[in-house]
């Protein structure tokens, strides 16, 4: 699975496929999207990298192991949750920040959503390479 | 044995320290209260703890809970004292306290619960640190086996119980012991409570016939027997019967149910004490003797029998417990506990004597011991009775002449007489090992000399039991009456006994043991029964697990299709147009394919196919967001099968000859099913008003416009979070799978 047309591919895609990730992670809120398929698709992009350049470059890429990715989210995902209780109100219940916000427009949104669905992102990007690496490998 | 490793240092580390003082201080605590309850009064407090179910942690301070609390924590001060000589050199030590102070945690929760369902987790609470106390010594085999014996005995009592108190919350219409009130003999439900009720208290409390547990639990280091299996511990079946007497007792069931089987126990397990040669197994019986007499004189319920119940709880306590550290010393000091060996201790060991020959004198029940009042209010409550006075009394009679004989095989004979070998020479044991028996012993004849001593406790207890307020009048001896007459006879009796009790024993050794390998036979039932259940559905197969799994479903199905009786109106096809048909081929030309290929990657990449059909239709009525997921998705699942398969064998025509025609069969079966549900779905009008609030409370209150995303991370994230948790723990199994096939393989 080494051709130079796959590996010259990759190059691209797989940068491609990761700020795609981000960017579906962002705007799912108001559009298609989320921290599930973002999570998805960024797999796919290490995937593609671990077809294209063999696993342990893959491994090498993605820096910390899968594993622990999958439950920093989870951690990440509580973390959202607590939030809201700190704040006095049901577990998991939103939190919002508006930076700059004015008559008429809202400014930056940030919210303890955001932080929930990165959490989400994260535990399907871990768990999804958990599982494939961990087959290609063994198999 | 652990008894040689004493280290009397331990007292002053902090384990050692932590073990004594807490218990001593309860104890403290719990005296203040003997005032008030004295006089009547009871504690009552009370907070929520899942107020949905209606469990509240509440605690009921009354006479038979503080008797018990005093007994818990009196007894297990000095238990915990005796044990940081008796176990303070043990590399476990630490554990061992760890698990003494979870129990006494767990006893003192057992009787201040006013809930039973917290009253019920107490309870397995002392069952679990009594299962791990037993097998202490967890390297012999014998300890481990007597321990998962007596686990397995109460906590199948446990489970009936629970079943119980579930029974009495729907009679009663609450948990709460102090609520239920209006007894409930007269409910269509008594006779399953009480049974189930009666069968925890029985297996908690060793009666026949699951009595065998307790004379195996002496496994366990002294110390444990002594508390666990012989003052406190056991004694929460008693605790149980006595405390629901007021709701559950007087009926015919109930007297004769306990008046019974505690007599039986009570009669076969002196008659076994003496059989035994080891000293701690004829103190084991002499105990289920007692636990029999309480729960016959607890179903008697005669005012006068309550009252000798309690009474007779708290002499038999402290003289048991007592005796028990007592043979731990014996133990210690000459290296046997054997009744035929041990001679002429007396003059090595002065203090352990007194203290030994006290106890076993309240035991026998000689005035002036406390022991005395305890048997001859047994008597006057057993004489009182107008049904079964025969049974009651004549049980208590037998019992009482059997325990004097065990009173000298344990206490006199090994103190008296020439000194014989013992594999060490006999010596005192430490301050620390002697101070729980001779404090326990001189307290039985203190309150046998001044029996009003313990009225402030008995009264409340008794009135407790029985639900009214009670007259009790403790006192040593006023007039000759029969009890005295029937007292002096049991003395001539037991003293017969006792001088031919090397012939009985001889006689009584020759007959079989029924209870102990009967359990053995049925554990290896039960092992044999799982093993050729597992091999029957464990094939190995994940064809079968697959068609077994589907087989199932398929009926569920049917069964529910059946009771729902839906009508079905037939499906509307006018509105399809040329795009779904074409999407429809698609589909089913896939799964057609995938069905009847030969080769793995074709069928994988075929039901991708399908996969994708599905996107499709998403996307055609508007759910882009499902779409893409149900397409990523896809796309993996094709690169996961593709790795995983590349390894696989072609797929044989062997393979693919008999079963199919089943396998076809049942893809109908289901698809079939799920088709017609579907249908019937369609006829049902769909309830929109979820719908209709997501759509308008979406960006007002959560700022998002993506229903379906809004609805994941904001509305249902805690279920998100419960989902994102399944796919971590998922993955991380299959990783831990995947890495154990590396092991395996050379």
């Amino acid at each position: 699975m080494t051709s130079l047309i796959v590996r010259a591919a990759t190059r691209v895609l797989v940068g491609l496929l990761l700020v795609f990730s981000i960017f579906m992670l962002l705007r799912g809120h108001n559009e298609p999207g989320g921290g599930f398929i973002g999570g998805l698709i960024g797999a796919t992009g290490f995937i593609l990298y671990a077809i294209a350049h063999g696993c342990a470059a893959a491994r090498g890429a993605l820096r910390a192991d899968p594993r622990s990715i999958a439950v920093a989210g989870l951690g990440v995902a509580l973390l959202a949750g607590v939030a809201g209780l700190l704040a006095g109100d049901a577990i998991f219940t939103g939190q919002w920040l508006f930076l700059g916000g004015a008559e008429g427009e809202k400014g930056l949104p940030l919210s303890t959503i955001l932080l929930f669905d990165l959490g989400v992102y994260l535990v399907v990007l871990g768990a999804v390479l958990t599982i494939v690496f961990a087959l290609e490998e063994e198999v | 044995m652990a008894a040689t490793q004493t280290d009397s240092r331990a007292l002053t580390r902090p384990a050692g320290l932590i073990s004594v003082a807490v218990p001593l201080a309860l104890f403290g605590w719990f005296l203040q209260f003997l005032p008030e309850i004295a006089a009547g009064g009871t504690v009552v407090y009370r907070i929520d703890w899942v107020p949905s179910l209606e469990v509240g942690l509440g605690v009921l301070l009354d006479g038979l809970s503080l008797t018990f609390a005093l007994l818990i924590t009196g007894i297990g001060a000095l238990v915990t004292l005796y044990s940081t000589s008796y176990l303070g050199g043990h590399r476990d030590y630490g554990r061992f306290v760890c698990y003494i102070l979870a129990f006494m945690g767990g006893m003192l929760g057992l009787v201040l619960s006013d809930n039973l369902l917290s009253l019920f987790v107490f309870w397995e609470v002392t069952t679990i640190s009594s299962y791990l106390l037993i097998g202490f010594d967890a390297d012999r085999g014998t300890a481990r086996r007597n321990a998962l014996q007596a686990l397995l005995v109460t906590a199948t009592g446990g489970l009936a119980f629970l079943a119980g108190i579930i029974l009495i919350g729907m009679a009663a219409g609450t948990f709460d012991i102090s609520g239920i009130g209006e007894p409930l003999a007269s409910h269509p439900l008594y006779l399953p409570i009480f049974l189930l009720v009666v069968a925890g208290a029985f297996t908690k409390s060793a009666q026949v016939p699951f009595h065998f547990w307790l004379p195996n639990a002496m496994a366990a280091p002294t110390p444990v027997s002594a508390y666990l299996h012989s003052a406190t511990m056991v004694k929460g079946g008693v605790y149980l019967l006595a405390r629901m007497n007021p709701s559950l007792g007087g009926t015919d069931p109930w007297f004769w149910t306990l008046v019974l089987f505690g007599g039986v126990t009570a009669v076969f397990a002196s008659v076994m004490a003496l059989r035994q040669t080891d000293i701690k197994q004829v103190l084991a019986y002499t105990t289920l003797m007692a636990l029999g007499t309480l729960i016959m004189f607890i179903g008697v319920g005669t005012e006068y029998a309550v009252q000798a119940a309690m009474a007779f709880l708290v002499v038999h306590s402290l003289y048991k417990a007592a005796l028990f550290l007592m043979i731990g010393v014996v133990d210690h000091g000459t290296g046997t506990r054997d009744a035929r060996v041990l001679r002429g201790l007396g003059r090595a060991m002065p203090v352990t004597m007194v203290a030994a020959m006290l106890a076993a004198l309240s035991m026998a029940g000689v005035p002036p011991l406390f022991g005395f009042v305890g048997k001859e209010f047994l008597y006057k409550a057993a004489l009182d009775l107008d049904v079964g006075r025969l049974w009651v009394t004549g049980c208590a009679f037998a019992a009482s002449a059997l325990m004097f004989a065990a009173a000298g095989i344990v206490a006199w004979r090994p103190f008296m007489g020439k000194p014989a070998d013992t594999p060490t020479a006999p010596h005192e044991g430490p301050w620390p090992m002697l101070a729980g028996p001779l404090v326990l012993a001189l307290l039985g004849l203190a309150l046998g000399i001044m029996p009003d001593l313990a009225e402030p406790l008995v009264r409340p207890a008794t009135a407790a039991v029985l639900g009214v307020a009670a007259k009790v009048d403790l006192y040593l001896f006023r007039t000759v009456n029969a009890a005295f007459v029937l007292s002096l006879l049991t003395f001539a009796a037991g003293f017969a006994l006792y001088l031919s009790h090397a012939r009985l024993r001889a006689g009584l050794s020759r007959t079989p043991k029924l209870f102990d390998p009967g359990w053995d036979r049925l554990m290896d039932l039960v092992a044999a029964g799982s093993t050729a259940l597992t091999g029957a559905i464990q094939t190995g197969r994940l064809r079968r697990y697959i068609f077994v799994t589907f087989a199932t479903l398929a009926a569920v199905l049917s069964v529910a299709l059946w009771r729902a009786e839906v009508t079905l109106a037939a499906p509307d096809f006018d509105d399809l147009r040329a795009k779904h048909w074409s999407v429809l081929i698609f589909i089913m030309a896939g799964a057609l394919l995938t069905a009847f290929t030969r080769s793995r990657m074709t069928a994988v990449a075929a039901l991708g196919v399908v996969g994708i059909g599905v996107a499709l239709i998403f996307i055609m009525f508007g759910a882009p967001d499902v779409a893409i997921t149900q397409l990523l998705i896809e796309v993996l699942q094709v690169v996961l099968f593709a790795v995983a398969m590349l390894k696989l064998p072609h797929l044989g025509r062997d393979m693919n000859t008999r079963p199919r025609a089943w396998d076809a069969v049942l893809a109908l079966a289901i698809g079939g099913l799920t088709a017609t549900i579907l249908i019937a779905v369609m006829a049902t009008p769909l309830d929109l008003r979820l719908t209709a609030f997501f759509e308008a409370a979406s960006v007002p209150l959560a700022h998002g416009r993506n229903i379906v995303n809004v609805i994941l991370v904001d509305f249902r994230a805690l279920d998100t979070f419960g989902e994102i948790a399944v796919v971590a723990v998922a993955a991380l199994g299959a990783w831990a799978v995947l890495r154990g096939t590396r092991g395996a393989r050379p």
